[in-house]
């Protein structure tokens, strides 16, 4: 199953190194990840396949959670289902 | 990657626009507890409800959790307790804190369908259903309550029009230490519908099956978002944009409902898309008319404006789901919507205007204040009005006014949370009494000749 990881917050060194760091403990691979500065805040987008995971999903969005508390960023998980059905016919 | 922009649009949506699923509601029959024996059978009532519905809240959170979306509110909808065929208040209040014990023990928000439909004719047991509702109003907390009047296929009961003005005024008094906040958990309908999910109003119906998931999905300010930076658009453009909108959130809400019903085993009924405004800066229907052009929700235009938006609502989410159904469509409840209110409070937005714009709304006269003085025949004639502009334009339509004890005209009143604060609203002062004492029934309108 995929799930798509948005981070947006304030530049600053290490957001890829923490998200991909807890991403790894957890066993979720990162299948494309694109990142950008909108408006001064720097935006990422992963999309991430979470099969092999080794946590279940509230497991995995806490730790991102967590993660993002700690830099001051906003990073949510979210399965990949939701955006293809609001945005396809 | 295309799809990013999208994760980015929605994104937006959630985050800056109160994009969320309203309300998944579970409807359950009960038609399998009644009986002779009230006591066992009020019994039976709790514990089916507290048997189908434990795992509600918990799945829904769930789903809610891992698609980034919120919930916000969990509900079950019964039944109409009125086919349970009892005699007397004693006897129904058993069934409504059966109701309310069973909605606190789940943990939902609210519980509906103590409920009659009596839009041709009431029982003698129908009769002592209504004569209960304001006891068991004030003695639950988490219970609402409707009654269906009048329907486009047999007109309206007035007989039971005319108990409705008592009804609410005694539901107000026992309730004088709330701001008469019971009323506000009761409707009066005319063609009611079987799978609203929405509250005050949403019932089991009778020809529905035996346990089902209806979602309601809202999100007047992605709508609103959307028409902004459309200053140079015209009517049918922005219609366009309102269209497809509707079927973006409809979508999330029909994966929603689906992913719900699924994990709890329980069939998806319907989806319903209504625009429903709380409190919360931005999540205002009278906000999208604004952006539309109107300085103030109420000034000419309003009904035209706010019968495009119900209709392209419509349109977006019946392409969206397989089974659109409820209301859907545009909900104006006054204490509810921040615009609306400043609309009333500058003097621009009339309980006339808001009867007017009724008529073309997905439901009616919703969450309005009017003083605690107003003659029982006075409410009642509001709500034989509303009931006509349902019955022979063939939608259905509501009231919900709360004459609010102690209360004149000008005065505030503050219920907090989701049903927020209402200016107290003038109501025309001259007397209906003779013509709502007649009773009996307006006949069926004719289905032709429509001119």
């Amino acid at each position: 199953m995929k799930a798509i990881i948005t981070v947006i917050g304030k530049d600053q060194v290490g957001i890829m190194y923490g998200v991909s760091g807890v991403l790894n403990d957890l066993g979720v691979n990162i299948e494309d990840v694109t990142q950008t500065i909108m408006q001064e805040y720097f935006t990422m987008l992963m999309l991430v396949n979470i099969d092999e995971a080794k946590a279940g999903f509230k497991q995995l969005r806490d730790a991102l959670e967590e993660l993002g508390q700690e830099k001051g960023l906003s990073i949510r998980i979210q399965k990949e289902e939701i955006f293809d059905t609001m945005h396809k016919i | 990657m295309a799809i990013y922009k999208d994760v980015l649009e929605t994104i937006h949506m959630l985050e800056r626009e109160n994009l969320d699923i309203r309300t998944t509601t579970m409807g359950i029959s009960l038609l399998d507890c009644f009986g002779r024996d009230h006591k066992a059978a009020a019994g039976r009532v709790y514990d089916k409800i507290t048997r189908l519905a434990k795992d509600l809240v918990q799945t829904a959170n769930e789903v809610g959790d891992e698609y980034g979306i919120s919930i916000v509110n969990k509900r079950i909808s019964v039944t109409p307790i009125a086919l349970a065929n009892a005699s007397s208040t004693e006897e129904w209040l058993l069934y409504a804190k059966a109701l309310d014990d069973a909605a606190k023990a789940v943990g939902i928000d609210i519980i509906g369908g103590f409920s009659a439909l009596v839009h041709k004719g009431c029982t003698a047991s129908d009769e002592t259903f209504i004569d209960a509702i304001p006891y068991a109003l004030a003695e639950t907390s988490n219970m609402c309550s409707s009654i269906n009047l009048g329907s486009t296929k047999s007109g309206i009961n007035m007989d039971a029009v005319r108990k409705m003005g008592p009804m609410i005024k005694k539901t107000a008094y026992l309730t004088r230490e709330q701001n008469s906040f019971g009323c506000a958990k009761f409707v009066a309908f005319a063609n009611a519908v079987e799978d609203n999910p929405f509250m005050a109003g949403a019932f089991h119906g009778v020809g529905e099956a035996e346990n089902v998931i209806n979602v309601g999905v809202s999100g007047p300010g992605v709508v609103r978002t959307a028409l902004q930076g459309m200053e140079d658009a015209t009517a049918d453009e922005i219609a366009e944009v309102i269209k497809q909108t509707a079927f973006k959130i409809t979508r999330a809400g029909q994966l929603i409902g689906r992913e719900v019903s699924s994990r709890l085993g329980i069939p998806f009924g319907i989806l319903d898309l209504s625009l429903a405004p709380t409190p919360a800066i931005g999540d205002s229907v009278a906000e999208i008319l604004e952006v539309m052009g109107l300085e103030r929700c109420g000034a000419h235009g309003s009904t035209a404006a706010l019968a495009m938006l119900t209709d392209a609502v419509k349109k977006g989410g019946i392409m969206a789901s397989g089974h659109v159904g409820g209301l859907s469509g545009a909900f104006i409840p006054v204490s509810e919507d921040n615009r609306m209110i400043a609309a009333v409070e500058d003097g621009c937005l009339t309980f006339d205007k808001l009867e007017a714009m009724t008529s073309v709304c997905s439901v009616g006269l919703d969450m309005i204040a009017i003083p605690g003085d107003t003659p029982d025949e006075t409410i009642s004639a509001m709500i034989a009005d509303e009931a006509a502009i349902g019955v022979i334009n063939n939608k259905t339509t509501a009231v919900r006014v709360v004459p609010v004890y102690g209360m004149k005209a000008g005065d505030k009143v503050d219920w907090g949370g989701l049903f927020g604060s209402a200016p107290v609203m003038e109501v025309n002062g001259f007397d209906s009494s003779r013509f709502i004492g007649r009773g009996g029934r307006i006949p069926a309108p004719v289905h032709s000749f429509k001119n």
